[in-house]
This record gives C-alpha cells, structure tokens and sequence, in this order.
C-alpha cells in the first residue's frame, strides 16, 4: 500500500448564518463536520452523496481555497493550512482543480492556449517562448490539436471544454487533481470519453485523483476506494469492490438500489427513502440519517455513530452495523 | 387500442442570424392510450422542443412548426385557435418541466396555484377546490398538506414542488402527461420517490405518458415504448425489451454501450467518436454517418428514411435498408 498523499483530520468548516439588527452570527451550517480520510498516491478516491452532502465542501477546503474551521489537512505532510502563503503559493502547482461547468470555468475573452499557459507563467516554471510547446503537447493528451491553442472558448462544445479544463490543471504536471463534478453537465457519449480520458491521464501521469460526484455509476468505474457523505458527515468509507458488494450503511444502501439501471423489467429490491434530506443548518440529533432511516431505533436519535473500522479496509458510521 | 396521440410529419424549425436551425426534422409518432413512451436522446436532439410543439410553445417570430400534424383524441391542435389550446393545455395535456423550482410562481402561495386549474377547468368552486387540492397534496405523498396549501414554493424542497408540479398536472385528470426530464435536476434517492410516484398515479388512471429524457436508466424504468432522436430525426424506435437487448442503429447501440453500469464494470467505457453535428450544417447525409463505425458510402451522401424492420420497430439505417426492402 502506498503512501497517503492527502490526509485530513476531524475537518471540520462551518459557514456562519448571520441575521438580526446587528447581522450577528445565529447559526452555523456545518456543511463539513468533522470528517478523516486519507488518500494514497495513485489511488482515485471517489467522493459521493447528495446535494448538500457537503463534498464540494470537502475538495474546496483540502485545497485551502476555503479555510478550515477546524482540523487538519496533511498534503505530503505539510499542514496546508498553517503554512504561510509563500510555502503554500509553492505547493500550489502540484494540487488543481477541475469544476463541474465547463462554460463558466473559462474566460470568454482569453484564447484557449493563453488560458492554459497562464498558470506556468504565474508560478514562474517556464519562460514565454517555451510556452507554446508545452501546452500544445498537453493539449494532445487531453485529446485537443495543437490548433486549438489560439481559439476561443465559444467555438468548443461542452466536452472539448471539459477537456480544456482537464489540460489547465495538468499542464503543472500536478500530483493531485480534485475534480468536482466533471462529467456531470455532459452527456452520456461525451461523459465516457471524458471518463477513458481521466483514466488515462492517471495511467500515464501516476495522478492522485479526488473524484467528487452523485453519480455512483460513474464513481464505480473511475475510483479505487468512496466515500459516502450524508449532511456533512462520513457514512461509510471502503474499497470500491468491497462497498458495491457488501455496503453496510443504509443509507450506502438506499443510494445504491436508487440508482436507475438501464435494463427494463430488471427485477430488484429497492430500499425507498422517505422524506427530503434534512437541512444542514438544523441536521438531526444523533445519527443525521435517523430521520430518513428505515431502520433506525431509539439509540439513532440519541447518540452520534463512531466512524469505526469493521475490517476489509471499510469504514463505518452506524449503530446497526 | 386507441392512439391518445398521433404526430404526423411534424417539422420545427428556428431561424438564426446564421441560417435556419431544424430542430425537429419530419418526425412521427405514436402514444397509445395508457401507454409510455420515452424519447431519449443527447442535448440539441429535439426532445424537448417536440414536447414544447405539442403544447404550443414554440415562440415566433424565430421559431416556428412549418409542418406536420399533431393530432389528439382525433383533433389537429396546431389548427386550433389560442382559446381552443387553453382549455385541452393543463386540462386535457398537462406538462412537468425538468425545474420545478422555477415553474411556480415564487409570489403565489401553493395552493392557488394548485386550485387555478381546478377552478378554470373543471369550474369547482373555491371551496371545492381546495378540498381538492388538499387531495392532491397528500396523493402526491406530502404529509401536512394543509400546511403545505398555503406555504409558498420558496419554503419547500426541490423534490417536494416536483411534487406539487405532478399534483398540478393530474389534478385535471388529463389524458396525456407530458414530463420533460422531470427528475433531472434531483438527487437519486428523490428521483426514485418521484418515479415510484408516476408509476403508481399511471396504474391508477389511464393516463398516457410522454417522457422525454437523456437518462437511458430512467427510461429502462418507465417505458412501455422507447424512441431515440438524434439532431432532430427519429433514428430508431421500439418496445423498450427488444430496443435495449437488440438495438439495431449504431447510435443506440453506442449509447447504451457507453453507459456505466452499476456493478457491470469494464476497464474501458466505449465511447462514441466525435461529437454532435452542428445543426447549422447538416448535409443530406445520414447525420450520425462521421461518427458511426459502421459507415459506407452511401451514409454520406443519402439520409435513410426510418422503416418498419419488425412488429412496432423503426430504424433509420442504410444497413437495414435491404432487410427494410423484404418486410
């Protein structure tokens, strides 16, 4: 087993809800409470969960790009968040992002190559002439010509664009890329080429990835080990053969029989969740599925889960397991 | 059995600065009573705008039907007047949009706009509207519908005002619902309540089912009958067993092949090559031809024209046409 690469610790980000006369703070939306994972080089740890699950959150604050309320994030075992500005402005090349909407991800007015070649200026990692090069070669892994460095962002389609996306982020030949949604505004032809795309990328480049998305299908064939998120809080984590097999929370459960499988007639055991997922502002007591849990008994309500190991590398936060 | 629905030869089309746009080209079909039929299909297909020319949508001066007939219960609707297509819409034809958050009106509490229908249409009076409409809420599976009836749509989740959107359309009893990727923009686990949901509100009625979505999942789950559009044709049609075990167009072959499957894992997802034709340059070619693996000269230079292969199965495609010939 390899080394972590990124390894986060009781995180914790609370966003501040503010009202009244004198806009004090009267809540907080704990949008990440509390959450451990580690992730190894190489590997591609697949983050999943609902819409105010708080996994944005999570690749958002490993970056630093938000700061933490509390907890630890390691980065090659550097605490991303007590590192002054210039160390951390230096680690910067090696972690990206890619964001989910390939349209509002890129200037309007800036050429496509500029845009790419910016952030190798910025850090200072190459000089101007040896620019063009460099990008029209990353541009040819990502599946683009080397005469699309001078176009616009309007003359690419959704997928070219997410490719374009994928190339700004790899041409700092990182060793981390969190990938919040990527394929989720494609459609389904251009979302597998985009997925064989990731998958080669990471053979080629030995890429980290941080593969944040509902879609657990996708998750399935992209990722070595998931995360299940539910309001902020781990549900289960294990490696992807071990959770499709044998997932232990329900809620892992729920998501899984939820998810539509194109084969008509197919006859399976859905598990129906009742009622809407709860806010974040005002989560449940105890364990924050009880209230959609088909299975939850008087101690859900009281007590937190321990996120507890149960062997198989998997991980769980529940009182039935 | 009886056709709720019968489009014939329907052609919309939008006039752009840079030319004319053929959103729908020259399609055809069929929804018998009772039934649903999905139309699938990726963005720019023409599934959405077939949906919004049945209801009469489309928006001139730039976009206009040019063609065709879309007949229900044995009238023409696009021959009927405004006054005439306001009392089948929301009536007779209801529709679900893919953001229920915003087809309400944000200012009017839930319940008026529940009862609107219900008053115009079936002229309950208000009284008995609202008894109605509290019905409606608790079918659609909100508890505290009192409540409800008079919160507005700001205070509920998207999965709940998808639910008082689908309380909206049935609450007329129409003959045909129309649900334009009406679970698209909600998580998995809302998406089977809401599925759950039409299925069971369809097996009590017979209510015909016009579905239009780019989830090939969702469409294994609902359809009695599949029709997959491509750059605005129909390229294949059929019952949905024989259309996903025996697809016969290279397009729907690709797309069901480069759907991930749960616990159906492959090293390597195929993907279909290239990308959507540009609608503005379409040739008379078959619009999928630079894309298909199984090109031959002919796709290049001729459109093939969608013909019966079997028992209620369509394809438009050069490598049935010879099978097409015999039946």
């Amino acid at each position: 087993m390899s080394e972590p690469i990124v390894e986060v610790r009781n995180l914790k980000k609370y966003f501040p809800i503010t009202g009244g006369l004198f806009n004090r703070t009267i809540g907080h939306v704990k949008a990440v409470d509390d959450i451990s994972l580690s992730i190894r080089a190489g590997e591609t740890f697949g983050l999943v969960g609902e819409s105010g699950s708080g996994k944005s959150t999570v690749g958002r604050t490993i970056l630093r790009l938000t700061d933490k309320t509390s907890g630890e994030v390691l980065f090659k075992g550097k605490d991303l968040h007590t590192l002054p500005p210039k160390e951390l402005r230096k680690l910067r090349p090696q972690m990206q992002l890619i964001f989910q909407d390939p349209y509002s991800s890129l200037n309007p007015r800036v050429r496509v190559g500029d845009a790419i070649g910016e952030a190798l200026l910025d850090h200072g990692l190459m000089q101007k002439g040896e620019i063009r090069d460099h990008v029209e070669e990353v541009l040819a892994a990502c599946g683009l010509s080397s005469y699309h460095y001078d176009r616009f962002p309007h003359e690419f389609s959704g997928g070219q664009r997410q490719r374009i996306g994928i190339a700004r982020a790899l041409v700092l030949n990182p060793d981390l890329i969190i990938a919040d949604e990527p394929v989720s505004a494609l459609d389904v032809s251009i979302q597998a080429q985009i997925i064989n795309l990731f998958r080669g990328l990471q053979e080629s480049q030995g890429l980290t990835y941080l593969f944040i998305s509902h879609d657990l299908s996708v998750v399935e064939h992209l990722c070595t080990r998931i995360g299940v998120m539910y309001l902020g809080s781990m549900m289960e984590t294990a490696p992807r053969d071990e959770l499709f097999r044998n997932p232990l929370h329900p809620y892992t459960k729920a998501l899984l029989s939820a998810v539509p499988i194109p084969i008509p007639k197919l006859k399976r055991e859905r598990i129906v969740l009742k009622g809407d997922i709860p806010s974040p502002a005002n989560p449940p007591s105890g364990c924050k599925f009880h209230t959609r849990c088909p299975f939850a008994t008087e101690i859900c309500k009281a007590e937190v889960p321990v996120f507890r190991h149960v062997g198989h590398d998997h991980y769980v936060a529940c009182h039935l397991v | 059995m009886k056709n709720t629905l019968e489009i014939d030869h329907l052609s919309t089309y939008f006039y752009t600065d840079e030319g004319t746009v053929k959103a729908i080209d020259d399609i055809s079909l069929r929804v018998r009573e009772g039934e649903t039929v999905c139309i699938v299909g990726e963005s720019g297909c023409g599934k959405s705008m077939t949906a919004m020319s049945i209801m009469g949508l489309i928006e001139g001066p730039s976009g206009k039907v040019v063609n065709g007939r879309i007949g229900f219960e044995g009238e023409d609707l696009l021959k009927m007047s405004k006054n005439e297509l306001r009392t089948i819409r929301g009536h007779e034809i209801a529709m679900i949009f893919q953001e229920p958050m915003s087809s309400l009106n944000p200012v009017l509490p839930i319940g008026q706009q529940i009862t609107e229908p219900l008053m115009e249409h079936l002229k309950l009076s208000k009284k008995e509207a609202r008894k109605r409409a509290i019905e409606l809420i608790e079918q659609v599976g909100i508890s505290r519908a009192e409540q409800i009836f008079d919160s507005y749509p700001h205070e509920l989740s998207g999965g709940m005002l998808q639910r008082i959107m689908i309380a909206i359309a049935i609450s007329c009893n129409p003959k045909l619902l129309i649900a334009d990727e009406p679970t698209t923009a909600l998580d998995v686990t809302i998406q089977a309540q809401i599925l759950d949901m039409l299925r069971e509100i369809k097996a009590h009625s017979n209510m015909s089912i016009l579905l239009i979505t780019h989830d090939l999942g969702v469409v294994a789950e609902m359809a009695d009958y599949v029709i997959v559009m491509y750059s605005g044709k129909i390229v294949e049609e059929g019952e949905v067993v024989e259309l996903f075990n025996h697809p016969r167009h290279p397009y729907t072959q690709g797309l069901l092949k480069s759907k991930p499957i749960i616990n159906q894992r492959q090293d390597q997802l195929y993907s279909i090559p290239g990308q959507v034709p540009n609608p503005l340059s379409l040739t008379e070619s078959c619009y999928f031809h630079d894309r298909c693996g199984q090109c031959m000269s002919i796709c290049q230079s001729k459109q093939p024209q969608l013909r019966d292969i079997a028992d209620r199965q369509k394809v438009a495609c050069w490598l049935y046409e010879e099978a097409a010939i015999h039946v």
